[in-house]
């Protein structure tokens, strides 16, 4: 059991994370950014705090729920199956550019869930990924924009995240 | 927040068979099907591939179309069947007409059947998870759901709440899956009707009894009215529709002795001025609409959850 990322260096890492958002997309006019529940949706709104110490300008935040659209329905896994939780995007994100939050990228079909959900809401210009956590092992075609930490992992291990909001601290573990 | 994250049994067969936390796990989770409903995309691909007959061998509007609707919103393949033109008016039994179905391997089966245990019966005979949508005089869990979920939308919680429940109580299945639930939620239940159609055994549910619908109203924070078969009314329950809208209903007048914030329910179809006055029906305590859009939030949630069963039994 170890503990890979302290409250300081997650801070310093959503810090780097906000600034190479505003680096890579030279301005916020068309951003709004999303949270996968559950703790994508702090990590976003730490994000548009620190976009909006930087610029002056608010970014909508919206949550989403991917469990309508997991893949896994009815199959095995490991731990309790997670209830569904309300999606709220009260924005439109048609033609926004919508950066996707969530805390670990694994195998890649929670991003791929968010995706399909997403595209039910309408018509994005572009849609980027953050994770402040990538594990590796990737199942899926999928990458991160904008990465926290990359964690080397075997697949026995698990990576939790937690964060103040949630879990009254923030720190990410490697267990196993 | 509720404390379980699975339902118990494969089948949704009434609320007898379900906890507390169960019942908050589906409140819970309509809460946030409801949001799928206000998406310019009403769908979802939850169910994509399930397959669900809707057998319904006793008319119905607003439940066979609650459930077709939260069936197409998560994506499931869906089949109906009534029995009008259906192999039950031809003389089938429910066992062969349910042993037919069954060999097409259906996911679930919602069933609404004018024999109480209807839906048990099929329960031990089909491999498909079973819901029951209403049978006989027994059950009708999703109602009692659905009226949960409204009533907490407006009052936050059901724990020390008084509920009125007055109307046709002997032939109500909705007023026993509603004093079950609300029983089993901590609220307080006064159940009202003529004498003729008090059944036995409602104290043993916990619910008191008065044939006073001022005394049943009095205080009450939601007063839930029951529809009177007028096919009752020229039986030997009851002498006429006038003198039953005069002993037992629901007025603006009766309803200043609720609480003020009281809301007023009613499962439908409505018969106004038997046991509902026009003006209470249409007035700001009615909560009657949300109900039916509550309806599909919550057979969305029980489809859902029941899809989702991997326990044993």
């Amino acid at each position: 059991m170890a503990i890979v990322m302290d409250a300081d260096r997650m801070a310093r890492s959503l810090a780097r994370m906000a600034h190479e958002i505003l680096e890579r997309n030279r301005g916020l006019d068309d951003l709004a950014l999303v949270g996968i529940r559950a703790r994508g949706v702090p990590l976003a709104e730490r994000i548009a705090a620190q976009l909006r110490a930087l610029t002056g300008s608010e970014v909508p935040t919206g949550a989403l729920d991917i469990t309508l659209y997991r893949d896994d329905l009815m199959q095995h896994q490991v731990g309790p199956q997670p209830v569904i939780r309300r999606t709220e995007i009260t924005f439109s994100i048609d033609g926004r550019l919508i950066l996707l939050v969530d805390d670990v990228l694994y195998t890649g079909r929670t991003v791929r869930a968010a995706l399909d959900a997403l595209i039910d809401f309408g018509r994005p210009s572009a849609i980027q990924l953050l994770a402040l956590v990538d594990r590796g092992h990737r199942e899926l075609p999928i990458r991160a924009d904008y990465v926290g930490k990359n964690l080397p992992t075997s697949r026995q291990q698990t990576v939790h995240v937690r964060l103040v909001e949630i879990d009254g601290r923030d720190e990410v573990e490697v267990e196993g | 927040m509720s404390t379980v994250t699975t339902l118990r049994h494969r089948h949704l067969l009434g609320i007898a068979e379900l906890d507390p936390a169960e019942i908050e796990l589906v409140l819970e989770s309509a809460v946030a099907m409801k949001e799928v409903g206000t998406r310019p995309i009403k769908k979802v691909p939850t169910l994509r591939g399930r397959t669900i007959m809707n057998l319904f061998f006793e008319s119905s509007t607003r439940t066979r179309m609650s459930f077709e609707l939260a069936e197409k919103r998560l994506s499931a393949d869906t089949l109906g069947m009534t029995t009008s033109g259906s192999s039950l008016s031809k003389g089938e039994t429910l066992a062969d007409t349910a042993r037919t179905l069954e060999a097409m391997a259906p996911d679930m089966i919602v069933i609404r059947h004018h024999a109480s245990g209807a839906a048990h019966h099929l329960a031990r005979t089909c491999r498909a998870s079973i819901i029951n949508a209403g049978d006989g005089t027994h059950e009708h869990p999703t109602q009692a759901l659905l009226d949960a979920l409204t009533i907490r939308e407006r009052k936050g919680r059901l724990a020390g709440l008084r509920v009125a429940i007055v109307g046709d109580l002997a032939h109500s299945r909705v007023l026993r899956s509603n004093a079950l639930l609300l029983t089993k939620m901590g609220a307080e239940v006064i159940a009202c009707g003529p004498a003729t159609l008090v059944p036995p055994g409602l104290p043993r549910l916990g619910v008191r009894v008065t044939h006073a619908v001022d005394e049943a109203v009095e205080g009450a924070d939601v007063v839930m009215m029951l529809r009177v078969q007028r096919e009752r009314m020229e039986g030997l329950y009851l002498p006429s529709v006038r003198e039953y809208f005069t002993l037992f209903g629901l007025t603006t007048r009766r309803l200043e002795r609720a609480a003020p914030d009281a809301i007023v329910m009613h499962p439908g179809p409505m018969n106004r001025g038997v046991e509902i006055e026009s003006a209470v029906a249409d007035g700001p305590w009615s909560v009657i609409l949300d109900q039916v859009a509550n309806g599909v939030a919550v057979r969305m949630a029980v489809l859902y959850l029941l899809a989702e069963f991997r326990g044993e039994g």
